[in-house]
């Protein structure tokens, strides 16, 4: 066998799994690693600060469906991954995060640049490693990779010791499986399970379908149009859900929760029976639990047994794959009709003619529901749109219509702002073939944009649209509804983005008409490089409609008349 | 309600920690946590108690299977079960309390483990709430120091937790 370092081993391993890019930032600890990447085939993009890393890894695992990696140093290399990583936890991204740590004999002697990343990173990772020995640096990273992208997939630590990367062995990629004593990620779904929730649906006569990320993370979509339409029943969409259902589908009712369509959370409130697939019933989602759905018994499908009754209790459970569980399920179900019960649903739409926002006629206001849905329109619907966190995420979510899993990129569970231009980076590196737009309000995007200079030293192209409505407009919002419009501390006064971006040799544009909005989308489109859009959007806008946190579902708070403009949902009901 | 949970983990550096830390996110009172060997190498058992309802030690067991190095979970609070508890006892004698210690020593199965000049040091195995008794009966002749190890407790009958299906 030939020898190799530890540092070369990472790599190899690397390389083994497939990992071509890596995002990531250099220092003492990690040193070794860094020179021994040189030899390999690996792209190396060096970002600008390590949260930068994590959100990119998290962009590209999610982008592109395998498993994202970011590399740091120790100590505060380490320690900057630690939002990027909760990000990654919250929304169950694959990301494997390789740090260096200072030489074993040192740990626990506060070391220079020591950090205990394992004890700091244990509630907020799937699992982490510490490796001291050389030898145990190929089990610790196969291993990563395995319970990153297994069942419920997740971010995993590897925490490697300076001198564990520059000893030697001898040493061999060992092409067998991970078997771990404790994990098992893949419970078969039993029969008796399978047909509990098939008699459930039998029974049914005001059914949901309620679909999450879990769908576009087992590739699920198509069984799950197979059952909507076999057993006739109406999909509504968590927002990690988007694009796992096309839009334009006839069944797909939109967005769920806090900001979703009034039809949908009435439809739910008034449903007897909802399907759970894939979704963990956040607190966005049912708003106040305890008369979430009063009339609908659930049937609960996810592969992680700790969510079952967790938030809802359930009829009927099924733990495992969402997947192989619709497979199995529609063997057993017969055709059914809910024509009343979707028309019904429909009437409470309202004219569709009427919400066409394109259709309003412009009143000299430029609204980011605009934007986003000519940004939409322009990109026929096909891009990879990555959301920062805020109104302009819920608006993103609202009007642009996403047809294909994989194709709307957002923080969901941490909500973490910031996330946008980085995890953009990352999607596009996954997909380079894709057109890739990043969605992020002015304040977010202060918050990681050095990532540009990443963008324009990589020659990656991303189309940043700034929704700039100068303020922390959700938080502003907030404020506007239960705080009396006491503004503390969200009104925001921004640099020159178009000279921001020139600064990094990109280009940039200001949009502050609705006229002017296609016009500079397609220059972007056309554009080689990232090009940063700052739309000068109404102040003073909120995201219609509302459900306060806490507030029953049905309890919407409706876009005040006379309104300028339409609201998603329909008429107050 | 008391819940005990027996956890079968992988003997790994860390492991105590990821599980107590457990307790801790998900907002559980933890009221007692022993670790221990078992008869496979490599392998340690956990017996946590804690103050739950039956739905919350559900979620408890199911968090515990989400830990990489969680083996096995079982929950004795459903099945008849043995359980047991072991105190130190540091009580002082002067004079006419020594009688009164060994009264409570021949009537409680406690065992004298050492004798000082003005203290003796009791042994008490048992189930919780009879150390508990033991300790309430103690208590008036003056404990100086005391210490308990937490139960532990096994399944009744031949039914055995074992990890040795899990390799
Ligand atoms: C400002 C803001 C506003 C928001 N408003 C809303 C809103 O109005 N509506 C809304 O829906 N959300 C909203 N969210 C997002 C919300 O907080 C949650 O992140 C989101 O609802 C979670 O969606 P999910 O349950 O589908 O995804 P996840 O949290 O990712 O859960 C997915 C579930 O699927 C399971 N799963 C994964 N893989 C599989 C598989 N192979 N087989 C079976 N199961 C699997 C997982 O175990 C998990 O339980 C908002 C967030 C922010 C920041
Ligand atoms: C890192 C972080 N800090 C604070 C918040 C709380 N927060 C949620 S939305 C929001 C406002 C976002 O403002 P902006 O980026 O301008 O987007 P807008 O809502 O105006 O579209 C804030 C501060 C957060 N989600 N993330
Ligand atoms: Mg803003």
């Amino acid at each position: 066998m030939p020898k190799r370092t530890g540092a070369q081993i990472i790599w190899e391993c690397l390389v083994h799994e497939g990992v071509h890019t890596v995002f990531g930032y250099p220092g003492g600890a990690i040193l070794p690693a860094y020179d021994a990447m040189l030899d390999y085939p690996i792209r190396h993009v060096l970002v600008r600060h390590e949260q930068g890393a994590t959100h990119m890894a998290d962009g590209f695992a999610r982008a592109g469906g395998g498993v994202g990696v970011a590399v740091a140093t120790s100590g505060p290399g380490a320690t900057n991954m630690v939002t990027g990583i909760a990000t990654a936890m919250m929304d169950s991204s694959p990301i494997v995060c390789i740090t260096g740590q200072v030489p074993g004999k040192l740990i626990g002697y506060d070391a220079f640049q020591e950090t205990d990343i394992t004890g700091i990173t244990l509630p907020i990772t799937k699992h982490s490693y510490l490796v001291t020995r050389v030898e145990d640096i190929m089990p610790a990273i196969k291993e990563a990779f395995h319970l990153a992208k297994s069942g419920r997939p997740g971010p995993v630590l590897v925490d490697i010791t300076k001198d564990a990367q520059q000893a030697s062995t001898e040493w061999a990629w060992d092409p067998a499986g991970v078997t771990l004593r404790g994990y098992r990620p893949n419970r078969p779904v039993t029969r008796a399970d399978i047909a509990a929730a098939a008699d459930l649906i039998r029974q049914a006569r005001r059914p949901v379908i309620l679909a999450g990320q879990g769908v576009i993370q087992s590739g699920a979509t198509r069984d799950l149009l197979a059952l909507a339409e076999r057993i006739d029943a109406p999909i509504a969409m968590t927002l990690l859900g988007l694009g796992g259902v096309p839009a334009s589908h006839p069944l797909n009712l939109g967005m769920m929760g806090m900001h979703g369509e009034a039809w949908v959370n009435h439809a739910i409130q008034e449903a007897d029976l909802l399907l759970a697939f894939g979704m963990r019933f956040d607190d966005r989602v049912t708003g106040n639990a305890k008369t979430y759905a009063p009339h609908a018994r659930k049937i609960h499908v996810d592969i992680d047994p700790s969510e079952i009754n967790k938030n809802v209790r359930a009829d009927a459970a099924i733990v495992g794959d969402l997947r192989e569980t619709l497979e199995d399920l529609l063997e057993g179900l017969e055709a059914a009709d809910h024509a009343e019960w979707i028309a019904y649903i429909h009437s409470m739409k309202g004219d569709a003619a009427v919400r066409d926002i394109q259709k309003l006629p412009d009143n000299g206001h430029l609204y980011a529901a605009h934007v986003i849905n000519d940004i939409w329109r322009l990109t026929g619907g096909n891009a990879v749109v990555v959301t920062d966190v805020g109104q302009h995420q819920m608006w993103e979510a609202q009007y642009y219509h996403h047809e294909t899993p994989r194709s709307l990129l957002t923080s969901g569970g941490l909500g973490t702002m910031g996330f946008a231009l980085p995890a953009a980076i990352g999607a596009k590196m996954a997909r380079p073939e894709a057109e890739v737009w990043a969605v992020v309000g002015d304040g977010g995007f202060q918050m990681t944009q050095a990532e540009l200079a990443t963008a324009a030293q990589e020659g990656v192209k991303v189309n940043v649209a700034i929704i700039n409505n100068g303020y922390l407009g959700m938080v502003r919002q907030w404020q506007e509804f239960f705080y009396e419009r006491r503004y503390a501390a969200t009104p925001l006064r921004s640099p020159d983005f178009v000279k921001l971006a020139e600064a990094h040799g990109l280009e940039g544009y200001r949009v502050e008409t609705r006229a002017h909005v296609s016009d500079i989308v397609e220059r972007a489109r056309a554009a080689d490089g990232t090009v940063i859009i700052d739309f000068r959007v109404e102040q003073e806008d909120s995201v219609y409609p509302m459900v306060p946190a806490g507030a029953d579902l049905h309890a919407m708070i409706r876009r005040p008349e006379p309104s300028v403009l339409a609201e998603t949902g329909a008429d107050p009901i | 309600m008391h819940h005990t949970l027996v956890a079968l983990v992988e003997d790994k550096p860390g492991v105590l920690n990821r599980v107590a830390s457990l307790f801790r996110r998900r907002n559980f009172n933890i009221e007692s946590l022993t670790v221990g060997r078992t008869a496979e190498p490599g392998v340690s058992r956990m017996t946590i108690v804690i103050d739950s309802d039956q739905a919350s030690a559900e979620r408890v067991t199911a968090y515990l299977y989400k830990l990489v190095n969680v083996i096995q979970v079982e929950d004795l609070g459903s099945v008849p079960a043995v359980a047991r508890d072991l105190a130190l006892i540091k009580v002082a004698v002067g004079g006419h309390d020594r009688a009164a210690l060994l009264r409570v020593v021949d009537e409680t199965r406690a065992h004298i483990v050492d004798t000082g000049e003005q203290t003796i040091t009791l042994e008490i195995t048992g189930e919780p709430p009879h150390v508990d008794a033991v300790i309430s009966r103690l208590e008036p002749l003056g404990i100086i120091e005391m210490v308990r190890t937490g139960q532990v407790a096994m399944r009744r009958g031949d039914t055995a937790l074992s990890a040795a299906q899990y390799v």
